[in-house]
C-alpha cells in the first residue's frame, strides 16, 4: 500500500464521523470518541503494511518516506489515540462549559477534531519540502485553536485560546519569514535541494544563519524552548485537559521532527555550524535552567507538567547539541535521530498516563491543584500507584522508560563533550526528583481533605489503558530494544528522496 | 541459560513485594520472601568454593540491547556473594524486626523488599547500567518509607535524603559513561568481566591501561565524588544521620546495613580495578576527606543527645575506616575494607533495632530521658553491648578482625623503611588519626550505654517489657554472625581475596618509597 493513503484515510475518516454525528443526532457522543479511537487504531495496524513505491512520483518531491517519518506517524497515531480515549473521558466536565438548549451539543466536534489535527501530525513526519511542512504545521495549529479554546464558558480557557493563538499566530509568522529568506537566498523550497544551493553561496553567511535563526523561533516556539515558553503555562493550564495532554506531546514531536529535518539541511554549511551549535547549547541551557527551577513551586498539576514539559524540551535539545562537531573529542558526532525518538517516545507514556489520571481524579474532586490528589492512594490505590510509576519516570528512576531516555541523552552528551550542559543537566534532573515527588508526597503523605474523600470510580477501558501504559512504562525501562527497532524497521528500501 | 540463581535471589524479594501489596498477611509473606532468599544465598555461599578459574561463579546473562552489549548480566565473585549474604541477613532481621504498622501494611513490606531486592540486584550485577540501575530501584521505597511511616521531621528528611541520593546518583552515572566512553571505542562496553579481561590483557602486553591515564584522574573523582554521596563520604554526610534517625527502624537497618555499602562495594568493583591510576591520582583527595570522616564526624557525634542521630553519625563515622582500607591499595588493606563492610552492616543493623525498640516502647531518642533499662530490660541491653562493642571494634567482633587488617594494611606496606615519625607517608598519617576514631567511638558508645541502661530509672518510663521472643532471634542471627567472622575471619577473607587480587595497581607508587 502506498503510504500517502495513510493520511488520506485518516482525513477522510475524520469528515465521515463529522458528518455521522451531525446526522445521528440521538447517538450517544462518546460512541464517536470510541469509534475514532477504533478507525485510528485500524490506520495503525494498515500503517504496518505500506510498502514504499515501486516507482518515483511526483509527490516524493515533498513527501519523505523514511524510518523516521514512519515512525512519528506511529506516534502521532498512538498519541491521538490516547487523547481520544481521555477526550472521551473528559466529557462530563466539557458538558459543564457547553451549557446550551440540546444536550450534548459540541461534544461531537470535540471528539472528532483531534482526528485532522493528527493527519497534520502525520504529514508532518513526512515534510521534506517548506510548502508542505508550513501547510501540515497550520494544519496542526488551527486544530489546536479550536480545541484549546473549547470549553469557552470557562475563562481560564478563553485566556489561554486567546494567548495560544496570538503567539502561535507570531511564531507562524516568524517561520515564515525565515521560509522566506530561504526562498529568497536560494529559490528552493525543497529541503533537498537547499542543502547544495546553500554550500554553494558565497559570503552569505549571516543572511543564511539569519533565515535559520528564523526558522528556529518558529520551531522553537512549538517545542516549548525557551525563551519561546511564555504561552506555555497559561494554555497548559487553561485548555481543557485532553488538548493540553495533545498539545504537550503531538506539538512537541512535531517540532522536534522538522527541527530534525532543517537542522539536517543547515548543519550542511560549516560557515555557520558554530553559531548554530552556541544557539542550540544556550537554548538547551536556559530551557533546563527555566523548566526545571520554575517547575518547583507549582500548586497545580496541569501547571506543573507544563514546566515540565519545557524541562523535557531542553533535555530533547540537549541530545541535538551533540550531533555538532566539537573541538578537542576524538569521539565522532553522535546521531541524536535515535535517542530524540526513543525519547519522545517515552515522553509520549509517560505523559499521557499522568494526563489521563489527572483527567480521571479531576472529575472527582474539585480541581486539578496538587493538594486535590492529597490522600489519592486511599482513594483509589490502583491510580496513585499507576501515577508513581508515571512520575517515577519523568524524574528518571531506572527500570523506567524515563531512565533510558535520560541515559541515551546524557550519553551522547557526554561522547559530544558538552560539559556545560551536562553540569546543568545535573542540576535539573535533582529538581526534577523534588516536583516530581511533590506529587508522590500528595498522593501517599498527605490525608485526605474532608469532604473529597470518596473513592474513585474509573470505567474498564481506562483503568486497562492505565494498567497497559504503566507496563509500557516499566517493559521499556528494562528492554528498550522493541522501541528502538521499532524505529529501525520502519526502514523500507528508500524511495530517491526529489532530486 | 543454566544458572537462574542469582535472578532468583532478585525475583524473590519483587515477588514477594507484589504479593504482599496484594494479598493480606503482608509480614508473612516478606519474612517467607526473606526467608527463602537468605536459604538460597546459604546455599549458593556453600556451593562457591567449588575449585574454578572464573572468579565469577552463577554466571547468566539475558540480552537487552544488543546494539551497546547491554544485557542483564549476573555473577558474584567473594566480594559479591559476601554482600548478597549481608543483604539478605540484615533483610530477614529488617523484616521480623519491623513494629507493627497499623497503615498500609502491605505497601511498607513490599517498600522493604524493593530495597532488598535492588540491593541484591547491584551486588549480582556484572554489567555497569544494570549495576547502577539496580540500586536506584531503591531509591523511591526509601522515600516512601520516610514520608509515610518516618517519625520526627519526616518529610524534611525524605526530601533531603532523595534529593541528594539522587543528585549522587546522577553524577554516579555521569562517572560510569565517562568510563564507557573513555575505553577506545573497539573495546567498549558494559559488560565489566570483559573489561577486567582487556584491562589484564593490556597490561600484560603492553602495560598501558585499558583507560587512558590521562583521563583516569577525573573519572576516578566523579566516580568518587557520586559513590561518596551515596556512602555518605565527608563533606557528602549531612543526609545520613537525619534521613535514618526519621527513617522507620527496618529501614533504617537495610540502609545504613546494606543499601549503603553499594557505593563502597562499587568503588572496589568498578573504580580500583578499571582506574588504577586514577586511584593513586586522587588518594591525597581521598585520605584529606576519610579524616574528616573520622575525626570532625567523630566528634559530632559526641555532641549528639538522641540516641538516633548519635547512631546516624557513627554509622557515617566508620565509613572513614572504610575508605581508609580502601585508600591503602594493598591487599591486606582493601580486604579488611571488605570485611568491614559486611560487619560494619551487621553491627549497624543491630544497633539501629535496637534504637527502634526503644522508640517504640519509650516513645522518646532522647538520651537524658532514658536510665537504668538494664534492669527492665536485661535482653535489650546485653544485645545492646554486643552491637556496640563489635561497632567500637573490641577482639573477637568481626568489625575487630577488619579494623586490624585495614590499620595495618594501610601503614604496614614500607613501614619498616620508617625510621622516624618524619620519614611517614601521608597514608601513615591518616593511619595515626583514625586511631584516635577508635577512642572516639568508645567514648560516645559507651557513654551512650551507661546512659540509657544503668543509673536511675526515671518515674516516667513505666516499666517497658522486654523483647519479645519474635524479637530476640534476629538480634542472635546478627551477633552470632558478627562473632564467628571475628573469631574465624578467613571464613570471609578466602571467599573475598581471589576476587580482590588481579584488582590491584601494577606498581604501587609506595614501592618506590620503600626502595629508597
Amino acid at each position: 500500500m502506498n503510504p500517502i493513503y495513510l493520511e488520506a484515510s485518516v482525513v477522510v475518516f475524520g469528515l465521515v464521523l463529522l458528518m455521522a454525528e451531525a446526522f445521528l443526532p440521538r447517538v450517544d457522543k462518546r460512541t464517536f470518541g470510541w469509534l475514532g479511537v477504533a478507525g485510528l487504531l485500524l490506520v495503525l495496524v494498515l500503517s504496518f503494511f505500506v510498502t514504499a513505491p515501486t516507482e518515483a512520483a511526483p509527490w516524493q518531491r515533498f513527501y519523505a518516506f523514511d524510518s523516521a517519518a514512519m515512525f512519528y506517524k506511529r506516534f502521532a497515531l498512538v498519541t491521538t489515540i490516547l487523547v481520544l480515549v481521555m477526550a472521551v473521558e473528559y466529557v462530563p466536565t466539557l458538558q459543564k462549559y457547553l451549557a446550551s438548549a440540546t444536550p450534548g451539543a459540541g461534544v461531537g466536534e470535540f471528539l472528532c477534531l483531534p482526528i485532522f489535527a493528527c493527519a497534520g501530525l502525520m504529514w508532518m513526519a513526512s515534510a521534506i519540502d517548506f510548502a508542505m511542512i508550513f501547510v501540515s504545521l497550520e494544519l496542526v495549529t488551527i486544530s489546536f485553536y479550536i480545541l484549546v479554546t473549547y470549553t469557552r464558558r470557562n475563562p481560564n480557557s478563553l485566556e489561554a485560546g486567546v494567548k495560544y493563538l496570538i503567539l502561535g499566530a507570531l511564531s507562524t509568522g516568524f517561520l515564515v519569514y525565515g521560509i522566506t529568506w530561504v526562498y529568497g537566498l536560494t529559490g528552493h523550497t525543497s529541503l533537498a535541494k537547499i542543502g547544495p544551493a546553500l554550500l554553494a553561496l558565497q559570503g552569505q553567511d549571516t543572511a543564511i544563519f539569519f533565515s535559520f535563526a528564523l526558522i528556529l523561533v518558529g520551531l522553537g516556539f512549538k517545542v516549548a524552548a525557551v525563551p519561546f515558553q511564555l504561552w506555555v503555562p497559561d494554555v497548559y493550564q487553561g485548555a481543557p485537559t485532553p488538548v493540553t495532554a495533545f498539545l504537550s506531546v503531538g506539538s512537541k514531536a512535531a517540532g522536534f521532527i522538522v527541527l530534525l529535518r532543517v537542522l539536517d539541511v543547515f548543519l550542511g554549511v560549516p560557515a555557520i555550524v558554530g553559531k548554530i551549535g552556541l544557539t542550540l547549547v544556550v537554548g538547551a541551557a536556559a530551557t533546563l535552567i527555566y523548566g526545571n527551577f520554575a517547575a518547583m513551586p507549582q500548586v497545580n498539576f496541569k501547571r506543573l507538567l507544563a514546566y515540565s514539559s519545557i524541562a523535557h524540551a531542553g533535555y530533547l535539545l540537549v541530545a541535538i547539541t551533540s550531533v555538532l562537531p566539537h573541538p578537542g573529542s576524538t569521539n565522532p558526532p553522535v546521531p541524536f535521530g535515535e535517542t530524540i525518538a526513543f525519547y519522545l517516545a517515552g515522553y509520549l507514556l509517560m505523559t499521557l498516563l499522568s494526563f489521563i489520571i489527572v483527567i480521571v481524579v479531576a472529575n472527582q474532586s474539585p480541581g486539578d491543584d496538587i493538594a486535590h490528589f492529597n490522600g489519592l492512594s486511599r482513594r483509589s490505590p490502583f491510580l496513585a500507584f499507576a501515577l508513581l510509576i508515571a512520575m517515577a519516570s519523568l524524574a528518571g528512576v531506572p527500570f523506567t522508560v524515563g531512565f533510558f531516555g535520560k541515559f541515551f541523552v546524557f550519553a551522547s552528551a557526554l561522547a559530544g563533550g558538552q560539559w556545560l550542559l551536562i553540569g546543568i543537566g545535573a542540576l535539573s534532573v535533582a529538581c526534577g526528583f523534588y516536583y516530581y515527588l511533590k506529587v508522590v508526597r500528595a498522593m501517599y503523605f498527605q490525608p485526605v481533605a474532608a469532604g473529597a474523600d470518596a473513592a474513585i470510580e474509573l470505567g474498564g477501558p481506562t483503568k486497562a489503558i492505565i494498567a497497559l501504559l504503566a507496563g509500557l512504562i516499566l517493559f521499556l525501562g528494562i528492554f528498550p530494544a522493541p522501541a528502538l527497532d521499532l524505529y529501525h524497521a520502519s526502514v523500507k528500501p528508500a524511495v530517491a528522496l526529489a532530486k | 541459560m543454566k544458572n537462574i540463581f542469582l535472578y532468583l535471589l532478585i525475583l524473590i524479594p519483587l515477588a514477594g513485594a507484589v504479593a504482599a501489596m496484594l494479598g493480606n498477611s503482608a509480614r508473612r509473606i516478606s519474612l517467607l520472601a526473606a526467608g527463602a532468599n537468605l536459604a538460597l544465598a546459604v546455599l549458593l555461599l556453600a556451593g562457591f568454593n567449588s575449585p574454578s578459574d572464573d572468579p565469577f561463579r552463577y554466571r547468566a546473562a539475558i540480552a537487552v540491547l544488543p546494539a551497546l552489549d547491554l544485557k542483564l548480566l549476573v555473577g558474584v565473585d567473594g566480594l559479591g556473594m559476601m554482600m548478597v549474604l549481608l543483604a539478605t541477613i540484615v533483610t530477614v532481621c529488617a523484616v521480623q524486626l519491623s513494629p507493627e504498622v497499623k497503615d498500609r501494611e502491605g505497601a511498607f513490606f513490599a517498600c522493604l523488599l524493593f530495597i532488598s531486592a535492588g540491593c541484591i540486584g547491584a551486588f549480582v550485577s556484572l554489567d555497569l547500567f544494570f549495576f547502577y540501575a539496580f540500586h536506584e530501584l531503591a531509591l523511591i521505597p526509601t522515600f516512601l518509607l520516610i514520608g509515610i511511616w518516618g517519625h520526627g521531621e519526616r518529610l524534611a528528611a525524605a526530601w533531603k535524603i532523595t534529593i541528594y541520593l539522587a543528585l549522587g546518583s546522577f553524577i554516579l552515572l555521569l562517572g560510569l559513561v565517562a568510563l564507557y566512553l573513555a575505553i577506545p571505542a573497539e573495546h567498549r562496553t558494559f559488560d565489566l568481566t570483559k573489561l577486567y579481561a582487556l584491562q589484564a590483557q593490556l597490561a600484560q602486553n603492553s602495560g598501558a591501561s585499558l583507560v587512558p591515564v590521562e583521563k583516569q584522574g577525573w573519572i576516578f573523582l566523579t566516580l568518587l565524588s557520586g559513590f561518596g554521596i551515596l556512602i555518605s563520604l565527608f563533606p557528602f554526610h549531612t543526609w545520613a544521620p537525619q534521613g535514618y534517625a526519621a527513617a522507620p527502624t527496618p529501614a533504617s537497618m537495610l540502609h545504613a546495613g546494606v543499601l549503603k555499602k553499594f557505593g563502597l562495594f562499587g568503588l572496589l568493583r568498578v573504580a580500583y580495578p578499571l582506574l588504577p591510576e586514577g586511584a593513586q591520582a586522587c588518594s591525597k583527595v581521598l585520605l584529606v576527606l576519610l579524616v574528616g570522616n573520622i575525626l570532625y564526624v567523630g566528634l559530632v557525634t559526641i555532641a549528639q543527645k538522641k540516641l538516633d542521630l548519635l547512631l546516624g553519625y557513627s554509622s557515617v563515622m566508620h565509613m572513614g575506616y572504610i575508605f581508609l582500607g580502601l585508600a591503602s591499595l594493598n591487599i591486606i588493606g582493601q580486604s579488611g575494607a571488605a570485611l568491614l563492610l559486611f560487619a560494619h552492616g551487621l553491627s549497624v543493623a543491630a544497633l539501629f533495632a535496637v534504637m527502634g525498640i526503644l522508640r517504640d516502647r519509650l516513645d522518646t531518642t532522647r538520651l537524658e530521658d532514658f536510665g537504668g533499662l538494664a534492669r527492665t530490660m536485661p535482653l535489650l541491653s546485653l544485645f545492646f553491648g554486643m552491637a556496640l562493642f563489635a561497632s567500637i571494634g573490641l577482639p573477637g567482633f568481626a568489625n575487630f578482625a577488619a579494623e586490624t587488617m585495614i590499620f595495618f594494611g594501610a601503614f604496614g606496606a614500607d613501614s619498616l623503611s620508617v625510621k622516624s615519625v618524619f620519614d611517614f607517608t601521608p597514608l601513615q598519617w591518616t593511619v595515626l588519626a583514625g586511631l584516635w576514631g577508635v577512642v572516639i567511638s568508645a567514648v560516645y558508645m559507651l557513654r551512650a550505654y551507661r546512659r540509657i541502661f544503668f543509673g536511675p530509672l526515671p518515674d516516667t518510663l513505666k516499666s517497658p517489657p522486654d523483647l519479645t521472643a519474635a524479637q530476640r532471634w534476629p538480634f542472635l542471627v546478627l551477633i552470632a554472625g558478627l562473632l564467628v567472622v571475628g573469631f574465624y575471619p578467613r571464613l570471609l577473607v578466602d571467599v573475598i581475596k581471589p576476587g580482590l587480587q588481579p584488582t590491584q595497581p601494577a606498581t604501587p607508587a609506595r614501592v618506590g618509597v620503600a626502595q629508597r
